[in-house]
């Protein structure tokens, strides 16, 4: 080995790139493609939140002041509101003040919608992160430990024992996991608080009624994913470099095995933005997933506009990240869509 | 259908057919016997416990929780089922309205189901909850355009796989309408698909329509339905948890049977992995067919190499006692037709072959080690630095995740101790030294970034990275075309001159082995038929298989008129060899001792061997 290495010209003189266009990089072509993307979601899904409105059956501003309000209430109401004016300078004003952050104000609480947001976005933000991360943090081991444990149909009591459970959970929607866990924990142990936000405490049992569900779907996919790559003629190139089991099982398996889980586990994530709402129902938390229902048990559709955007912005986003992970994590990936 | 009716006969199966049954049952009886229980109000027994005369305890207002969950389970399943028709239906319409509308509609329809898609269901549900209103009618429409996006790209991704088929094309070029070919042509033919994804559909629309209830948008009291008794129920968890937890459990017991319903339609409908548990018999001690040189200046020894798979059947012996040596720097080159064996004996010299599978051999030696005591790691120096591997799909080989640099630097990191910068620097030294032009930019690429025979040259190029005694190359050149073979096999040629290396070259490709080796094994139904310098290969061969092989090559005097040569039969199968020599049912000098008894592998004076009972007529009629 030491001959081999003397041998090696060390100042070797960098070969420059040859000179390309910009756009000739697949990662750049790439990338600007995915954001041109983002921008034609986000502007469906702005139309979207302004036409729900227009969908609703009969006169929105009516059906939330009552049938007892009188119409001149009714008329001024529309007027501040700018639903009088014809649709499309009502659309036009709406995107104007969507990107100069005016989400409109609330007909109950005359509050702005974007400071209701504010102040309830970091409630459900910490809740769905945090559940993310216990999910990913359960699932890459387990997932992995039984790719590989199982493989070539080895241990196949495990595998039956393992995809039955990780079936089973993975069916059971979280929000009645949040109820079994408040009956357990809460009612019967009196270990953790059930409703509220405040300390680590209250933090547990939403995080992992939100967490649990995606864990076991997560660590199924990767499993058969891990089975697949280990079956790879790459896994078979590192054996024969002769590297330790562990170095062949996480260094060239594993890598491979996340692309397609990272492209699921996105969807899960997405999944989970919409799970806060029924979690924070279950446990009183403060975040906008109680706010939205309230709102729309009480017709207060700007909220319910503004909520129902910050939600389908945040899925925009997930989507976004899980591309560019994707990208990072195995690079073809970039070519391969288009 | 029969192909469901074998799926529903397995347990899981039968579990999820009977518990949709059950489920069925209890939605359409339900409401009929419990009725009257369920809504029966007595405040004198509130908030009961379990007893006989309410299994599961009385609400805060004395009714029986078990029969208002057993009545819900119609609303609940009922509502459920409309929503996934309605999903459906709207997803029908929109994944195949590009059919009927053409191609530029198809287009638009797919871009924007593509995006809507995108957000989750309980979201979409949400925001057309607002639109229809709050209530059990306005949560049916929600769930059901919640769920039409999916349907109907599923339903386009089925369209455009049949459609591209010929009875389609047959019967739009008959002139029959789109609409008539869609109905009758199209539809049929991805219905069984849609059906399963519309089973595992209402298991979801179940849980959806349970939560919409349970957040308080869909139904309204006072009807009630299972999302709605889980809500009720939560309010007053710590006086009845049982009036949460019932429902609960009756929402993932049905949620359960619809999917496991769906997923095992799908599987009957898909493929099956019925990879059954196969025994691994005793392996028979193999015959020695080979005269035992001790000599140490062997680089590899073999001797009685026997690969076991399990089968089916039982035990699969596809390579049955082999044994060569290859001296340092000689170049030996294994050929046979697919199924010979020659790539195990290559990957289990190679002590490549995993668990289920098994390797044993009387002697398996390299440089004078023997692999066979000790566990795969107490060899992993020996093997990472002086034994080379080269693949046949050098597309396949190299890990897509990593840069080809760090492919290669890793093996000097591992066995040679370097560092990451050092490792690095050997690494495009040995890509220079396989001739990959511009190395050092190459070191950083993705193995996609290089052409095939750029990637069998990086492939090489690994195995150099220590100091090999012997490349182990298992068709090295099969995937690459003809200018590029010609490069790789010039590259292996050169490497060995100038290093001293030894070569084992699997191929099936007679007039590479003969350009590139001293010495040719000739295999046949896993076992060694004939070994023989490689220039005696086109004149001196004795086995009528190997005559057969040299035969079958095209050269340039080939007359292109005539059918190429070819051997008559097929390769037997590893299953079930033939008794007697394996190569008599396709042998035209076979006689009937050759089908009743093995020929030994002899050896000769000058050490060739053969085996087969007219060796001596093969080689006279030269």
């Amino acid at each position: 080995m030491s001959e081999a290495v003397s041998a090696v010209s060390i100042a070797s003189i960098a070969v420059p790139a040859p000179a390309t266009s910009l756009f000739d990089r697949p990662a750049l072509r790439f990338a600007v493609r995915r954001l041109l993307r983002f921008v034609v979601s986000l502007w469906v899904l702005m139309t979207a939140a302004f036409g729900m409105i227009y969908l609703i059956p009969g006169d929105p501003v009516r059906a939330s002041l009552g049938i007892t309000a009188s119409q001149a209430l009714v008329n001024e109401r529309r007027h501040a509101l700018g639903l009088d004016q014809p649709m499309l300078v009502q659309y036009g004003h709406y995107l104007a003040g969507l990107l100069s952050g005016n989400f409109g104000t609330s007909l109950a609480s005359r509050l702005p919608v974007a400071r209701i947001i504010a102040d309830r976005l970091p409630a459900t933000l910490e809740l769905a992160v945090a559940a993310f991360v216990l999910a990913v943090v359960i699932a890459i081991p387990l997932g992995t430990v039984m790719g590989v444990l199982t493989r070539g149909g080895r241990a196949r009591r495990a595998e039956l024992a393992f995809t039955t459970t990780s079936v089973i959970i993975g069916a059971i929607p979280d929000f009645v996991v949040g109820v079994v866990l408040v009956w357990i924990v809460g009612v019967h142990l009196h270990w953790l608080p059930v409703a509220g936000r405040s300390g680590f405490g209250s933090f547990v049992l939403p995080v992992m009624s939100l967490a649990i569900g995606p864990a076991a779907i997560l660590s199924r996919i990767l499993r058969v994913e891990m089975i697949t790559a280990l079956q790879a003629d790459y896994v078979r190139t590192a054996r024969a470099k002769r590297l330790p089991a562990l170095a062949v099982y996480l260094r060239h398996a594993l890598p491979n095995a996340l692309t397609a889980t990272i492209t699921l586990g996105g969807l899960l994530l997405s999944t989970m933005v919409a799970g806060t709402v029924l979690v924070e129902n279950v446990f009183a938390w403060p975040g906008l997933g109680s706010t939205i229902v309230s709102s729309i048990l009480t017709k207060d559709y700007p909220v319910v506009q503004g909520i129902v955007l910050v939600y389908g912005i945040g899925v925009l986003a997930v989507n976004l990240l899980v591309d560019i992970a994707l990208a990072l994590l195995d690079p073809r990936s970039t070519i391969r869509e288009s | 259908m029969a192909r469901w009716r074998a799926v529903l006969r397995t347990p899981v199966g039968v579990c999820a057919s009977l518990g949709l049954l059950v489920l069925l049952v209890f939605a359409v009886i339900g409401p009929m016997v419990w009725s009257a229980s369920a809504s029966r109000t007595d405040v004198a027994s509130m908030l009961q416990g379990p007893s006989g005369s309410h299994w599961a305890g009385t609400d805060n207002l004395g009714r029986d929780i078990l029969a208002r969950v057993l009545v819900a389970t119609r609303l609940s399943v009922e509502l459920a089922l409309l929503a996934t028709l309605l999903a459906v239906v709207i997803g029908i319409l929109l994944g195949t309205a590009g059919f009927v509308l053409g191609r530029r509609a198809a287009r638009i329809v797919a871009a924007v189901v593509n995006i809507v898609v995108a957000f989750p269901g309980l979201l979409l549900a949400l925001f057309f909850a607002v639109i229809f209103g709050v209530g059990a009618q306005g949560a049916v429409l929600a769930i059901g355009l919640a769920g039409a996006p999916a349907f109907a790209r599923l339903a386009q991704t089925l369209v455009a796989s049949v459609e591209q088929r010929d009875f389609v094309a047959a019967a739009r070029i008959a002139g029959v309408g789109r609409v008539r070919v869609l109905l009758r042509h199209v539809l049929p033919n991805i219905a069984e698909a849609l059906i399963v994804n519309a089973a595992i559909g209402a298991g979801g629309a179940l849980l959806a329509f349970a939560s919409l209830s349970f957040l308080g948008l869909g139904v309204q009291a006072p009807a009630y339905d299972w999302g709605k008794l889980l809500g009720d129920g939560l309010t007053g968890i710590y006086e009845q948890p049982i009036a949460a937890l019932a429902p609960g459990i009756a929402v993932i017991v049905a949620g359960l049977a619809f999917n496991l319903f769906g997923e095992t339609l799908a599987k009957g409908v898909g493929l099956t992995t019925t990879l059954g548990r196969v025994p691994l018999g005793r392996t028979k001690r193999a015959r020695a067919t080979e005269p035992v040189s001790e000599e140490d200046d062997a680089v590899l020894d073999v001797a009685d190499l026997v690969v076991t798979l399990p089968g089916h059947g039982g035990p699969i012996r596809p390579v049955r006692g082999v044994g060569f040596r290859i001296g340092r720097g000689e170049a030996v080159g294994v050929v046979g037709e697919s199924g010979s064996g020659k790539s195990l004996t290559a990957l289990a010299v190679s002590r490549l072959i995993e668990e289920p599978a098994r390797v044993e051999a009387s002697r398996l030696r390299f440089l004078g080690t023997d692999l066979r005591a000790g566990a795969a790691r107490t060899h992993r120096r020996l093997l990472g630095t002086s034994l080379a591997m080269v693949f046949q799909d050098p597309m396949t080989s190299l890990n897509p995740t990593r840069r080809v640099g760090s492919q290669l630097a890793e093996v000097a990191r591992q066995h040679g101790g370097l560092s990451r910068g050092a490792a690095l620097a050997l690494a495009i030294d040995r890509l220079r030294a396989v001739r990959v032009p511009a190395a050092q930019r190459r070191a950083r690429q993705y193995p996609h970034e290089f052409s095939g025979g750029m990637r069998q040259r990086a492939m090489i190029g690994m195995g150099l990275m220590g100091t090999p005694a012997l490349i182990v190359a298992d068709e090295p050149t099969t995937a690459l075309d003809v200018t590029v073979q010609r490069q790789v096999l010039d590259l292996l040629r050169s490497i060995r001159r100038e290093n001293s290396v030894a070569l084992l070259l699997i191929s099936h490709d007679v007039a590479v082995v003969s350009q590139v080796c001293d010495r040719v094994l000739v295999m046949y139904a896993g076992r060694i038929v004939e070994d023989l310098p490689a220039a005696e290969l086109a004149e001196g061969a004795r086995h009528p298989y190997t005559r057969a092989l040299v035969a079958a090559v095209p050269d340039m005097h080939t007359d292109l008129d005539r059918p190429l040569a070819a051997i008559p039969g097929r390769a037997p199968d590893p299953t079930r060899f033939p008794t007697g020599c394996a190569f008599a049912p396709r042998c035209a000098l076979a006689t009937d001792r050759c089908r009743t008894e093995e020929p030994l592998l002899e050896t000769d004076d000058a050490g060739r061997r053969v085996a087969c009972w007219h060796a001596e007529l093969v080689g006279a009629r030269a």
